[in-house]
Order: structure tokens, then C-alpha cells, then sequence
């Protein structure tokens, strides 16, 4: 039994992977609760391909992938959120700037490919689909570091930031920076995004920004254990997805992550589902025998 | 660095260089799939914007991926996989609840999931098939140079059964995207007919993506349609306008491509996105001038 623990963790590339993505499955997590509640799903969408882009423009230009991938996410993020009213982005415009970013970021692609022809060709791949089992013991520190940062940060606006969500106007009224709190917010959000695109890649950033969030929320309608129950979805997300890789060599990681926690929401959807139905026919009934045909 | 004398100028002269251009099969071919995939493209989208839907419309698209990828492995046709895929994709996004309070923000939601999902399960796909990895981009950012003539002629078909359905649906779903509370108690069936939609705009993502790849098949929905939306509120001006602007911008982005070695991707995106931002410039140089008279009857639904 304890072998079955201490075998993967004796792999210094699965406790560096555990290490990283534990941070960062947390603050993913917690960002994800609030993203969901703030029907802000979309963005987090668009920083999937902003991520790409951020990420391949710091390959062409020969600048450290982690700063292109955070530069682009937050400021793309920010920008996103100052186009609308309250921090909140008409989705056509999201629309057609993510569209566009992309576009740019296959102009990066072509560049960084003709430009080194030497073996990275796959270098657009592992972006898109990330690579955690390739995850450098110093890089997991600093991932592990700036996600535990996201998550504090995060815990110190989320009354705040619960309010002027829940109730934008009286919070106003009440004098809480509601526009600020948005945009802090989506500077949040797009450190969270640059850093869930090393674990399961730019393109599957909502397998850890959406699903956690939403199943906490399918499970509870209380927010602080819904906020807590997010963060917790979103680790387990990302430990039991790595076991999974790592027993099942040929299910890359990512997958299983996503993959977990699709299922862990279909589970939450389906269990919710039947509770309601339940209550449902609880309250109908007494029914006459005689309606229920076989 | 770049190879730039790899790569014919042009002569600038227009007539000469379009006969250049036209002179290979290939090009010829990409133009016409080009034009046939906008034109479907841009009509759903023009709906697909009007609707809200732009983030729907994104999913269907990346479900492509693994639909296609899905095929490649099983040794079926990645036509057959793309539209697979993506009609099964919109059903289960049409078959998401929206009742109850927060609907808004748990659709989105399992909207996104669907679409993580369908990434994860296309990267699966190309992780078990080993020898695909260099497929993967034209999978993603897809390749209008090797479109054969029998696929224009399958897109073709593809296209005009979109359109015919659309025609027919067209009146009702207008009404219906426009003011559902209104139109459902009229007696139009507001639910079926956002099914309907779902799978058609399934059906014209998967059609559009085999040209132009999983990703950037949303730019050519939405982009056209939202610069076509910014300029006029009227719905048969609207569509007319959307498709000009998609074939427009399809058509200029493969000419300048041909001879650039920068994808076409990039540039379809870029003159689509320019044509976006002047839409809303002059929108709101338009506002100014008229201010407030006549803006609130004119605007568009929004």
C-alpha cells in the first residue's frame, strides 16, 4: 500500500508534476467558482488561445515562455474585461478579439517553425496540449509558488468579490469597487489560465477553469463551502488525473485530468438531477395507485 | 532566417496575378472551397451572433478536432468524423437545461466542459495514433492547399443543404432569436428550433473546418457576421453583407498567403478583424452624427 504511494513519488518527474499541479489545480479552482457564478466562462474560452498565442509569440521571439504566456493572459485578460461595463465583456467582442489573437498566434507558429528548424516542430503541440510529466523541479517550485499566491490573493477579495457579483448595484452602493474587483479579478484569471496551460495545456484551460466551479456549484448553493469544495474538486481533479496517467501510460495526462473532471461534473449533474427528481415526485405525492401504469 | 526568395512577388498588376494565381488547380480549388465554406459560415453566424450563441459556436468548432483526429485512428474518413462529432456535439450542448435561476452561468459552464472534454479526447486520439503528429496542425489550423475537386463538390452540396434548411427556418428563427417570450406565445416552437439551429450550425462547422481547421473556424462565424451586425439591424441586408465580407476576406487572405510564407490563417484573421474594427468605428462615428434620434428604433438586437 505504501508502495503504491512511494513508487510514482520516488520519480523526481511525477513529484515535480504533483507538485505543480497541485498548486495550480487550487487556484484554478478557486478562480473557476467564481468564474462560473459570474457567467465569465466565455473569457476564460478566449485566454484559452490567448495562452496559445502569449506562449508561442515568447518561442519566436527567443523570451522565456513563462513570461510571454503570464504578460499575454493578464493583460489580454484585463483588456477583455475594460471593454465592457463592470469588468464584464460582450462575448461578440471576446468574439472576434480571441479569433484575431489566434490568428496572430499561428503567424508566431509559422515564424518559430521556419525559423528554428532544428527538432522543435512539436514545440505549437506541447503549448496546446501541455506537457506536465516534462515539468522541471524549479519550474514546478515557482508554478506551486505563484499558484498558492493566486489562491491568497484570491481568499482576500472573494467577500468582496462575492458581493459585487451576487449583487452588483447594492454593492456599489455600498461602496465596493465593483469595477476594480472585476478587473483584479480577470488579472487573476489570466495568471491562473498561463499557469493551468502548463498542466493541461493552452487549449483544455477549462477542464481545470470551468469544471471545478460548476460541480461545486451543482453540489452547493452555500458559497463558502461551495468556494472550498471548488478548490478541493479542482486538486483531487488534478492528483487523481497524474495517478491515472501514470498507471495508464497511454493516456497522456492532460486527457485524464479533463477527463476526471468532466466526470466528476457529470456525476454532480446526474446525482443533482435524481435528487431533484425526487423532491420532486416527494412533493406530488400522495399519487392514486391507479396513474402509475406498467 | 526566412527563405524570401523562395517566394514568387507579386507583379502588382491585379488582372495578371489573380491569372497566375488561377493558372494551378490547387488555388483554383482552395478559392472555390473558400467561398463555398464562408458563405455557410457566414450565414449560420450571422444567426449565431444574433443569438448569443458565439460561445456554442466555438465549442462545435473545436469538437471538430477530435472528431477528425477520432476518424484518422479508426480508419474512417475524417469527413465522416468532423460532421459525426460535431452534430452529436450540438445535440448534447441543445439538450444542456436552461431552466432555473442561474441557467445562464451553468450552460455556459457545461458548454465549456463539453468543449475541454472534446480537446482532451482529440489529444488522446492523436497520442494513440503515433504517426499523425504532423497532421495535427493542418487538423487544427488547416490547409486550403490540397482541397481536391471532389470535396468542393461535397462542400458545395453541404452548403446548399444548410441554406435550404435555413430558408426554411429562417422566418421563425429570426422571430424566435429575436423575442423568444413573444414568439413562443405566438405559437412558434422556440425550443425545437433552437435544436435545429444547434445541429445546423454542427453541420456548417464541421463542413467549414476540414478547410480551415478546428480553431480558426470560428473566426470566419463570427467575425464577418459581428461586422455585418455593427453595420445594419436589417436581416436580409445583414446576411448579404456577412457573406460578402467572408468571402471577401477568405478570398483576399489565400491571395496574399500565395504569396507570403505566412499562413493563411493570419491573414484571413487579420483583414476579418480590420473589417471588424472599421465596422464598429463607423458605428460609432454614425452614432455621433445622428446622435440619439432614430438610434433606439435602428439599433441592433442586442
Amino acid at each position: 500500500m505504501i508502495e503504491f504511494i512511494t513508487g510514482p513519488l520516488s520519480h523526481p518527474f511525477f513529484a515535480h508534476a504533483l507538485l505543480a499541479s497541485t498548486g495550480i489545480a487550487a487556484a484554478c479552482g478557486l478562480a473557476s467558482y467564481f468564474l462560473v457564478l459570474r457567467a465569465q466562462v466565455f473569457t476564460a474560452d478566449a485566454l484559452s488561445h490567448v495562452a496559445f498565442t502569449g506562449a508561442m509569440a515568447a518561442l519566436a521571439f527567443g523570451v522565456d515562455l513563462r513570461l510571454g504566456l503570464f504578460a499575454t493572459t493578464i493583460a489580454i485578460a484585463v483588456l477583455m474585461g475594460s471593454l465592457g461595463r463592470r469588468g464584464l465583456a460582450d462575448d461578440v467582442v471576446i468574439g472576434n478579439v480571441f479569433a484575431w489573437i489566434l490568428g496572430l498566434g499561428v503567424l508566431f507558429l509559422a515564424i518559430y517553425t521556419a525559423d528554428r528548424s532544428t527538432a522543435n516542430g512539436s514545440a505549437g503541440i506541447t503549448v496546446l496540449f501541455g506537457s506536465i510529466f516534462g515539468i522541471s523541479g524549479s519550474a514546478a517550485m515557482i508554478a506551486a509558488v505563484i499558484g498558492i499566491g493566486v489562491c491568497l490573493l484570491l481568499v482576500v477579495i472573494a467577500r468582496p468579490l462575492l458581493f459585487s457579483t451576487l449583487d452588483p448595484d447594492v454593492a456599489g452602493a455600498r461602496r465596493v469597487p465593483v469595477r476594480l474587483l472585476g478587473l483584479v479579478f480577470l488579472a487573476l484569471v489570466g495568471a491562473s489560465a498561463a499557469e493551468a496551460s502548463q498542466v493541461v495545456g493552452a487549449l483544455m484551460l477549462l477542464g481545470l477553469l470551468a469544471a471545478p466551479g460548476a460541480t461545486a456549484l451543482r453540489l452547493t448553493s452555500r458559497p463558502y463551502p461551495a468556494i472550498g469544495l471548488s478548490l478541493l474538486i479542482g486538486v483531487l481533479d488534478a492528483w487523481i488525473g497524474l495517478a491515472l496517467s501514470y498507471a495508464i501510460p497511454v493516456l497522456p495526462p492532460s486527457f485524464t485530468i479533463v477527463g476526471v473532471a468532466t466526470v466528476a461534473y457529470a456525476a454532480a449533474f446526474a446525482g443533482t438531477a435524481v435528487r431533484n427528481a425526487m423532491a420532486d415526485s416527494r412533493q406530488r405525492a400522495p399519487r392514486p395507485a391507479a396513474t402509475i401504469e406498467v | 532566417m526566412i527563405l524570401a526568395d523562395a517566394v514568387v512577388g507579386p507583379s502588382w498588376n491585379l488582372l495578371a496575378d489573380i491569372q497566375e494565381l488561377w493558372s494551378f488547380p490547387f488555388m483554383v480549388n482552395a478559392f472555390r472551397a473558400g467561398a463555398i465554406v464562408a458563405v455557410a459560415a457566414a450565414t449560420m453566424g450571422w444567426f449565431m451572433v444574433l443569438r448569443r450563441q458565439s460561445f456554442a459556436g466555438h465549442t462545435l468548432a473545436t469538437v471538430g478536432f477530435p472528431g477528425a483526429s477520432g476518424a484518422t485512428l479508426l480508419g474512417l474518413s475524417t469527413t465522416a468524423g468532423y460532421f459525426g462529432f460535431c452534430v452529436a456535439a450540438a445535440i448534447v450542448i441543445a439538450a444542456i437545461p436552461r431552466a432555473g435561476r442561474a441557467s445562464g452561468a451553468h450552460e455556459s459552464a457545461a458548454t465549456g466542459i463539453v468543449q475541454a472534454f472534446a480537446l482532451g479526447l482529440g489529444f488522446l486520439f492523436v497520442a494513440l495514433y503515433k504517426g499523425f503528429l504532423s497532421g495535427i496542425d493542418a487538423l487544427l489550423f488547416g490547409t486550403f492547399l490540397g482541397v481536391t475537386s471532389t470535396q468542393v463538390v461535397v462542400l458545395f452540396g453541404v452548403t446548399i443543404a444548410v441554406l435550404v434548411v435555413l430558408a426554411v427556418i429562417g422566418r421563425p428563427l429570426l422571430f424566435a432569436s429575436v423575442d423568444p417570450v413573444v414568439a413562443a406565445a405566438r405559437g412558434v416552437p422556440v425550443r425545437v428550433l433552437s435544436v435545429v439551429f444547434l445541429v445546423l450550425l454542427g453541420v456548417a462547422v464541421a463542413e467549414a473546418s476540414q478547410i480551415t481547421g478546428s480553431l480558426l473556424v470560428f473566426a470566419l462565424l463570427v467575425m464577418p457576421a459581428a461586422t455585418a451586425q455593427a453595420l445594419t439591424a436589417r436581416p436580409v441586408l445583414g446576411l448579404v453583407l456577412s457573406v460578402l465580407i467572408g468571402v471577401a476576406v477568405t478570398w483576399l487572405g489565400l491571395g496574399v498567403a500565395y504569396y507570403s510564407i505566412y499562413p493563411i490563417g493570419f491573414y484571413v484573421t487579420t483583414f476579418a478583424f480590420a473589417a471588424f474594427a472599421a465596422s464598429r468605428l463607423v458605428r460609432l462615428g454614425g452614432r455621433n452624427r445622428q446622435s440619439r434620434r432614430r438610434d433606439a428604433a435602428t439599433a441592433v438586437p442586442a
